[in-house]
């Protein structure tokens, strides 16, 4: 039983506001779903499955009444919540129900206001005891990611600052960016230090906003005008210190999740032609792009130097929608912006300047939680049909 | 600034109540297996490795060393270093290192348990050796 070839995303819709004063979490949900429904040029009648994450006020039972979803013919529900990567794990289990036959068109939604409105705090387990005092936030979090992996690799800030550069070479063609800015090596070193090692530019924007997307059957998928952008491989994976055993922070859980869904699609790194991978900060890009094979562990800081991400200059072209970094950070959570590029960059409809010729196999990978502390990752490996 | 900081009671359960106990008096304890012999931290019931019930309470030395660390430059109560650090018994736990010179904070170096009060048991830190 594979999902490879069994799940189209058919619509995608991010939505272009960065700051939302006057809008309802609620509103911004049913403004994205909307968006992805009319790309998708199907109706909200169509929707039989709905996915949400933690972002979605009140969950699962609020966000279907208050979307008016038709209660008569949704038949699948998931509310997976890990994060930022809540919705890279939500594309891979629409396409498991797909296949099952548990549903035929999912929508899946992703919205909030970090900056206008009041955030829920972050869940704490059997831990909180143990670790709530000591003040992890995501900065010091992938802080301390950062600070073991330049102790044990040699990795340098330098080496971190190109990733904001090529991802702010990408940004200052996208007209919804939040930072537009082209910017330097010398400039994300200059900027505060934050939480050693990472500056004020090693970090992502904090963004309103919110995507969505629509995840069909084959079938459905061909009788609509779109291209056809299929999910061919799906990985999802967690790690955390694990009662504290040999502690290493400087892998991710992309290591168990990226192997799943290449070997599943039946490709490798070298085949992918652009990549959208988490960039909450810098390092989180660097520790997935050795952990998913794209270059070996360690050898993250030569691999993303010299502009090797930016579009048309380097090997790997990444978020070329200017990223977390740069564009959009939805409700702190990067994981539905990455599938939204992978798809605009397969469909052939990211901007001019920064489409990669004949793409045709994209990878759209996340993680959510700390790096630091616990986490999850998800890979998932898209092809144009 | 840290140094003045107010730290929330810990909320204790059955599970853990013996490792808030012992802090009263000053021991920071870890549980150890019986059955596969590796000790773990924070305390559980069941072993996370092999999942026997055969755990045992057993007194930490308080050694450690900061596997890694970062130094948050800006919070309300002021800049403080979170840290990773691995006892010498063998699990390496989140903490903050504290009651130093923040700057000085490096990978390898040696450091102790501190404890600071709450309104309920004190809390484990760890500073310089």
């Amino acid at each position: 039983m594979t999902i490879k070839g069994k799940a189209y995303i058919a619509g995608i819709y991010e939505h272009p506001t960065r700051h939302a004063p006057d809008k309802s979490t609620a509103q911004l949900h049913a403004e994205v779903a909307k968006g992805a429904i009319e790309d998708a040029g199907l109706t909200k009648d169509d929707i039989d499955g709905y996915f949400c994450a933690g972002d979605a006020p009140g969950g699962l039972w609020p966000m279907v009444d208050y979307l008016g979803l038709n209660t008569k013919k949704l038949r699948h529900v998931d509310s997976t919540e890990t994060g930022g990567c809540s919705y890279l794990i939500h594309l891979g289990h629409a396409a498991e129900a797909i296949a099952a036959g548990k549903c035929s068109v999912a929508l899946v939604t992703l919205a909030g206001k970090p900056r206008t409105g009041p955030m829920p705090p972050r869940a704490s387990g059997a831990e909180a005891d143990f670790e709530l005092a000591y003040g992890a936030t995501t900065h010091n979090a992938y802080g301390m990611c950062a600070m073991r992996h330049m102790h044990d690799y040699g990795t340098t800030s330098e080496q971190l600052a190109w990733i904001k550069v090529a991802a702010s070479h990408h940004a200052q063609y996208n007209p919804h960016a939040m930072l537009k800015e082209v910017v330097t090596v010398e400039d994300v070193l200059n900027s505060p230090m934050i939480s050693d090692p990472l500056h004020r530019m090693d970090c992502c924007v904090v963004t309103d906003g919110g995507g969505a997307m629509i995840v069909t059957t084959p079938e459905i998928a061909k009788s609509l005008k779109k291209p056809l952008v299929r999910l061919i491989g799906h990985g999802e994976a967690m790690k955390g210190p694990r009662g504290g055993k040999d502690l290493d922070l400087t892998y991710s859980a992309g290591v168990w999740s990226g192997p799943r869904a290449f070997e599943e699609a039946g490709v490798t790194p070298k085949d992918i032609k652009y990549a959208s991978i988490y960039d909450s900060f810098t390092i989180t890009v660097l520790m997935q792009l050795e952990d998913l094979g794209f270059c070996k562990k360690g050898e993250g800081g030569k691999f993303v130097a010299d502009g090797n991400l930016i579009s048309g200059v380097g090997k790997l072209p990444f978020n070329t929608d200017g990223g977390g970094l740069c564009s959009n950070h939805p409700v702190n959570r990067g994981g539905m912006t990455k599938i939204l590029e992978a798809v605009r960059q397969l469909r052939g409809e990211a901007h001019p300047k920064v489409q990669v010729q004949n793409c045709d196999l994209a990878i759209a990978h996340g993680t959510g939680g700390l790096l630091g502390v616990r986490h999850a990752a998800s890979t998932c490996i898209l092809e144009r049909a | 600034m840290s140094e003045a900081k107010k730290y929330n009671a810990p909320v204790t359960n059955p599970e853990t109540a013996p490792f808030w106990e012992a802090a009263k008096a000053g021991k920071f304890m870890i549980k150890r297996c019986t059955t596969c012999g590796e000790a773990h931290y924070f305390p559980r019931a069941i072993c996370p490795f092999c999942f026997s019930d055969k755990t045992v309470w057993e007194e930490s030395s308080g050694e450690a060393t900061v596997y890694t660390y970062s130094l948050m430059r800006k919070s309300p109560t002021g800049p403080y270093a979170i840290a990773y650090v691995t006892l010498k018994e063998g699990p390496s736990l989140q903490t903050n290192i504290v009651d130093c010179d923040l700057e000085t904070v490096k990978i390898g170096q040696k450091v102790k348990v501190v404890w600071k009060p709450t309104d309920g048991a004190p809390l484990p830190f760890f500073t310089p050796a």
